[in-house]
């Protein structure tokens, strides 16, 4: 019996490995595996890899991509206090209205706005874009197979020429990641995109693997909470159940079973 | 075992207007468990634990959760977001419903290599089978909840399955959605209804159980419990060992809830609806694949019966065919273990399974694990014949042919050969 379970177990996860591995859709290739700082059981996020990627986010992507699940408020999470804030808040210039004449007025946010979408809506989106719409970023590092490693492999992922014999369209440009290749966004990062103050090399690869971190806060805000309460939850319910496997013993020593 | 004797006033009280407290004590002190039965005895009252987490979660997540196509992807990141304990709360809710499954599948192929729907037990297993298609209902209607990109998708697909019905498909399909397109009806209803089949379910758990309590447990061994010796009272060793198992599968679903909760979902769902961008491939989730992989491997018609239709009738047969399984067993063993050739054919089923499984998440043209000329497409549609040639073929003939193992005079016999770990 044993043997015969330890057969179809086996077999069973084999298959189910081989239905992971094979992932990749069409002819884009797997993405780099990246070490991030969240992974692992007690893995964290890295505050001032969050901030310099909100620095991206807020120099680069955000002239096109909306990120409408985070609010000002929410930046507490990536370590700033709230006069800083306060201070990012009042930055942005927010719609907000009817006042009592009845009309819509601009005034500055506050932390309980959310950050502002760049486009009015998706028509007017597509209409700057080549009739693309750049998606929303808030939960793009958990919307794409393998995540912040894809979305990394895309930033960088781009060629400038096309290879010999692909017919790319007009106004696409070439990624290696993207599924199909042709992709509207214009390579959005280079070296030297923002500038870093902490003194963290300001290239390429960084401003991605930066960028890509603070959109998987985005993705996941309650991940160091989650795993803070998981650690907890796990040792409890081992040490319970090693108990309860005691109890069991004991409880069945005298029946011959 | 006599009726009990009550020595707390208010527990006497209270028992001789309700008998609560003598009903506790017959089904769980007086009711007679085959002491033999082994870890895979642990998955029914744990699926049953399961469903409890879904109804207790799902309750608290609608007070949070807005059925409208406009909100629902946004009430639900708002649960993600900014409801206390709201990401706990859903994360237990999505992989529950995985866990439910697993449970709830190992719990079957426990039943079948052990002969659980054998007489006097055939009530038992339809029942189990009843909850089985109530759990695919409305597992299905709750994947359509957050309206992500799958969500919608897999509803069309789905829902559209209707319309191979010959001259009532398409106004089925309509009455389904509430109107000409999946939209806020269709929502509102899948929202309704997975709001009430978890009762339904609940109340087929309550007649498994009272079937259960009637014909008894089944074992290890398939030889009915018939001296004293071979039992012992379900409280407090089974209890004991449930609870030990119980901790076993907390440990295994927390672990998925609070460090891979996204392992079993798929990216997709976290993209809001879109009717307009049909994602490139639409995937069940895991525990609909096998069936989806039936329904796709029917790619031929019969008899001028088109193809579609045939894939759903396959798809819904098979799931049928177990419910006549207690006839297609001509065996006179109900356990496999003294089931020399039977075994072996059940070992192909559970790894068929696997198969259809395998098949149902690749696209059709592609290579079966990569084996070049062999499509997956042709993989499913020869594990579908396993599937269905399974039942229909080798349950009745191999059960005709078999000379099966002697079987142990009684429990307490097998038990003292130390025949259980055989």
């Amino acid at each position: 019996m044993r043997k015969f379970a330890l057969t179809a177990i086996a077999a069973a996860f084999a298959l189910t490995a081989f239905t992971g591995t094979s992932q990749a859709s069409g002819d884009a290739p797997v993405p780099k595996a990246q070490d991030w700082s969240w992974q692992g059981l007690f893995g964290t996020y890295d505050r001032a890899q969050l901030q310099r990627g909100f620095q991206v986010y807020k120099g680069i992507c955000a002239g096109c991509h909306s990120l409408r699940f985070i609010a000002f408020r929410n930046l507490e999470g990536i370590g700033f206090n709230e006069d800083q804030i306060k201070a990012i808040a009042a930055e942005y210039d927010i719609e907000d209205g009817p006042n009592d004449d009845g009309d819509m007025f601009t005034r500055p946010g506050k932390p309980s706005d959310y950050f502002p979408s760049p486009f009015p809506n998706d028509k007017a989106a597509a209409a700057s874009n080549g009739g693309s719409i750049p998606p929303d970023l808030s939960l793009m590092a958990k919307a794409r197979m393998h995540g912040p490693d894809y979305v990394v492999a895309l930033l960088t992922g781009y060629e400038e020429e096309a290879p010999e014999g692909f017919d790319l369209a007009e106004g696409k440009h070439y990624n290696h990641y993207f599924p199909g290749h042709q992709i509207s966004m214009a390579p959005p990062l280079y070296d030297e995109a923002v500038e870093y103050t902490d003194g963290t090399p300001m290239t390429l690869e960084q401003h991605a693997h930066d960028v890509v971190a603070f959109l998987n806060w985005t993705a996941q805000p309650e991940l160091e909470a989650r795993k803070a309460l998981g650690l907890k939850v796990l040792l409890f319910l081992i040490v319970l159940t090693a108990m309860l496997y005691a109890v069991k013993r004991k409880i069945w020593r005298d029946i011959e079973h | 075992m006599s009726a009990p004797v009550w020595n707390n006033k208010v527990v006497k009280w209270v028992d001789d207007r309700l008998p609560v407290f003598s009903m506790l004590h017959h089904s769980a002190y007086e009711y007679p468990t085959p002491k033999n039965l082994s870890y895979m005895w642990n998955f029914g009252s744990l699926a049953g634990f399961v469903l409890v987490t879904m109804i207790l979660t799902g309750i608290f997540l609608v007070m949070n959760y807005t059925p409208h196509t406009d909100m629902a992807f946004d009430s639900v990141e708002r649960i993600m977001r900014d409801v206390n304990y709201g990401w706990l709360i859903r994360y237990m809710h999505v992989n529950g419903a995985s866990m439910f499954f697993i449970c709830v599948y190992i719990h079957i192929f426990r039943g079948l290599y052990y002969g659980s729907y054998k007489a006097p037990r055939e009530m038992l297993w339809w029942i189990g089978i009843l909850i089985l298609l109530a759990m695919m209902a409305t597992a299905f209607m709750g994947y359509v909840l957050p309206w992500g990109q799958m969500s919608f998708w897999g509803a069309t697909v789905i829902t559209n399955l209707f319309s191979a019905f010959p001259i009532v498909g398409e106004p089925l399909v309509h009455w389904l959605w509430g109107g000409f397109s999946i939209g806020n009806p269709t929502l509102n209803r899948f929202f309704s209804l997975h709001y009430l089949l978890p009762f339904v379910i609940l109340g087929l758990v309550v007649l498994h159980v009272w079937a259960l309590h009637t014909v008894r447990s089944n074992n290890p061994t398939g030889v009915e419990a018939k001296t004293p010796q071979d039992s012992i009272p379900f409280h407090p060793y089974y209890t004991i060992k449930d609870l030990f198992g119980m901790g076993i599968f907390l440990i295994f679903f927390l672990f998925f809830v609070f460090f891979a909760p996204d392992f079993f979902g798929e990216p997709d769902n976290y993209i809001p609806a879109n009717p307009l961008v049909t994602p490139p491939h639409i995937v069940p989730e895991w525990y609909f694949l096998p069936f989806y992989a039936i329904l796709r491997s029917i790619d031929f018609s019969i008899f001028g019966v088109p193809a579609k239709l045939l894939g759903v009738l396959a798809m819904f047969a098979s799931i049928v065919v177990l419910f006549v399984i207690p006839w297609l067993d001509t065996s006179k063993v109900r356990s496999s273990k003294y089931r020399p050739v039977y075994k072996w054919f059940f070992l192909i089923l559970f790894i068929d399974c696997f198969i259809l499984g395998y098949c149902g998440k690749k696209a059709p043209d592609d290579y079966f694990m990569g084996i070049e000329g062999l499509h997956v497409i042709v993989m499913g549609q020869l594990a579908t014949l396993y599937y269905f040639a399974h039942f229909l073929v080798v349950m009745p003939i191999v059960g005709k042919l078999e000379r099966p193992k002697p079987l142990p005079a009684s429990i307490s016999e097998s038990v003292l050969k130390g025949g259980a770990n055989a």
